[in-house]
């Protein structure tokens, strides 16, 4: 099932959360949507599930119009940033909620419902649970309760608040290569908003970058890294060096720590810098240089070898070339 | 016994004086002292005396006092009243707080100070507004009275002035909890499919079930103990009008002291039941949280 969404605009008051976002989500694609706060990702998920209701513009699904259909029957999976879940019923029945609720044409037997229900909770490797409270469970297996709750009402597609923004680091690497192999095995059209960039790079098929209600660039996570379409997004996907530009052309160039080559004899394009800190730990050596005249230092990635054949000292100066520039005229 | 260990008991001494909050325990004793000689003095006091004078006469005067037919009349009126207003003031309190808790509207505040009037205003005065509102004298006494209906000095009178001073129990002891809880697991019920009717009995309900209850037996127990407001608008008729705390004040004034007593320790066990009850809610609500924080 695939989501159209054209023109949406969304105010609250004087802020423009959303600011006529038009966007296609292709049917089975894991989505992400990634940016500060503030930049109208989650505003765009709830319109998308009819939470709340657009100023204008139109939400689709697979074609059919859907902007004035109420969430109860868009038929989305949306899980809660803090889950939401229901705190006096038991896991069994959180899940089976979605079931419950049906008009008693549609409603299955309890039978079926059990079934669904152990189905979907061996599914989310939660099945020794059924009969707990939500507050008897840690963060992460509140989330994958989260998760098939929603999947039980077969949603026709999956939007997830913030996933994984709720857990320590190491419990969110585990869950999010988890959703990613779920993914994979459902198939179903999902968006998740998260502002984290390598959450974003790493687990989505494609990634909408978005700042101030606008969508800055959309690609797949190799395309928005290597062909940044602003100085927004190669800033925000971070570990990013600005260059010092010609004073008044009007643009802005950056370079990653790793397209630098650095060499002890100068050359034309090169720029001189003084070496401040250097360190080879594990596969990287990170080196920080200090330019004459700019005012933040440049951080390079070389290999360790290069590093020890280079056999630079803190204070020495050294020639930066910058092998690739993202360069963007100034806002 | 020498320096140093004198010096170990200090310390040992003032890290239990932290333990139990950095106070000294005379500083404790003398606080605690303090609340419960007060409470003693000025509840618990009372309360044996109400209950003594009751029984001066003995048992058989004490039942007598009860089973007479005004008494009877009292009791009955006082339990069709609570059983009026306690119902309308849920369902009030209850919209009230949805609304305040779960929406954003224009006039919101103004909303929550008005619910807490009834707090601010003498109850006489609640009960003098009805009187100029409903009396023969006042903006609709003429036309009820063309019309042949009588609100003041009457149990519909009684009613509204009941209404008045229990508005704010209910929502007063929502309003916090719903505000607490958001409404995410509304939000979360409405993409599942649920519609607003199953939303709120399936899950804002059981979610504010103790504070409601709590809510509803503190407004019982100021609808059956309500003087001040009732009593303007009453009219004091025996076996018509009078509820319980106003033929309290009638058997007083004759100086039937012990059967006044003996009504009185009526309303005294319904003040006893109250407190029970909202101990035994305390008590659940304080259980079902930290036991799961223990077994996690």
């Amino acid at each position: 099932m695939s989501i159209e969404l054209s023109g949406i605009t969304k105010r609250f008051g004087a802020f423009v959360a959303v600011d006529g976002v038009d966007l296609h989500v292709e049917t089975g694609e894991l989505l992400a949507l990634l940016g500060p706060s503030g930049s109208g990702k989650t505003s765009l998920l709830r319109i998308i599930a009819g939470l709340e209701a657009p100023d204008a513009g139109t939400v689709a699904f697979h074609g059919e119009d859907a902007t004035d259909r109420h969430a109860r029957e868009r038929r989305v999976g949306f899980v809660f940033q803090h889950y939401a879940l229901f705190g006096h019923l038991t896991i069994f029945e959180n899940v089976a909620f979605g079931l419950r609720v049906r008009p008693r044409a549609h409603r299955l037997t309890d039978a079926q419902i059990r079934r669904k229900v152990t189905t979907l909770l061996e599914l989310v490797q939660l099945d020794g649970l059924a009969d707990r409270h939500p507050r008897e469970l840690s963060g992460g297996q509140r989330q994958r309760i989260a998760l098939a709750r929603a999947l039980a009402v077969e949603p026709r597609v999956l939007l997830l608040d913030e996933p994984f923004g709720a857990l320590d680091a190491r419990v969110r690497q585990e869950l999010r290569r988890w959703l990613r192999r779920l993914h994979d095995e459902v198939r179903l059209t999902s968006v998740f908003v998260t502002h984290d960039q390598e959450e974003a790079l790493e687990v989505a098929d494609r990634v909408v970058v978005m700042n101030r209600g606008r969508v800055e660039q959309v690609g797949t996570p190799e395309q928005v890294y290597e062909r940044p379409a602003s100085a927004f997004v190669v800033e925000f996907l971070g570990g990013v060096n600005r260059l010092p530009g010609a004073a008044g052309d009007g643009r802005v160039t950056f370079a990653r720590p790793h397209e630098f080559a650095v060499e002890r004899t100068p050359s034309p394009a090169a720029l001189p810098g003084r070496l401040v800190h250097g360190a080879a730990v594990g596969p990287v050596a990170r080196l920080e240089f200090a330019l004459d005249g700019h005012a933040s230092t440049i951080n390079v990635a070389l290999t360790p070898e290069r590093y020890r054949q280079l056999a630079l000292r803190p204070g020495e100066v050294a020639y930066l070339t910058p092998l690739r520039r993202h360069a963007f005229a100034t806002a | 016994m020498d320096a140093s260990s004198t010096r170990g008991a200090d310390v040992s001494r003032a890290h239990s004086a932290l333990r139990q909050g950095g106070e000294p325990a005379w500083v404790r004793a003398l606080l605690i002292g303090g609340a419960l000689a007060f409470l003693a003095v000025f509840l618990f006091v009372p309360l044996a005396f109400v209950l003594t004078e009751a029984l001066k006469k003995g048992l058989g005067a004490f039942v007598a006092a009860l089973v007479e037919p005004d008494a009877m009349s009292a009791i009955r009126l006082t339990l069709l009243i609570a059983a009026i207003a306690v119902p309308l003031n849920l369902a009030f309190g209850v919209a009230a707080a949805w609304s305040v808790a779960k929406f954003e509207f224009r006039g919101k505040s103004l909303l929550v100070t008005l619910i807490d009037l009834p707090f601010s205003v003498s109850p006489v005065i609640a009960g003098l507004i009805y009187v100029l509102i409903f009396g023969l004298q006042g903006w609709l006494g003429g036309w009820l009275a063309g019309h042949d209906v009588r609100v003041i000095f009457a149990v519909p009178g009684i009613v509204l002035a009941t209404i008045f001073v229990t508005v704010p129990f209910v929502a007063r002891e929502l309003i916090p909890l719903m505000q607490a809880q958001g409404t995410e697991q509304e939000e979360a019920a409405t993409v599942l499919g649920a519609g607003g009717w199953q939303t709120f009995r399936r899950i804002t309900l059981p979610n504010v079930k103790w504070g409601l209850l709590y809510g509803v037996i503190l407004c019982n127990a100021r609808a059956m103990g309500e003087f001040g407001a009732v009593s303007v608008v009453s009219g004091h008729i025996r076996g018509a009008t009078n509820t319980l705390p106003l033929h309290v004040e009638i058997l007083y004034n004759e100086y039937q002291f012990a059967a006044a007593f003996a009504v009185a320790s009526l309303l005294a066990l319904l003040a006893l039941v109250t407190l029970a009850l909202k101990l035994a809610i305390e008590r659940r609500v304080g259980r079902e949280r930290p036991l799961a924080e223990i077994r996690r």
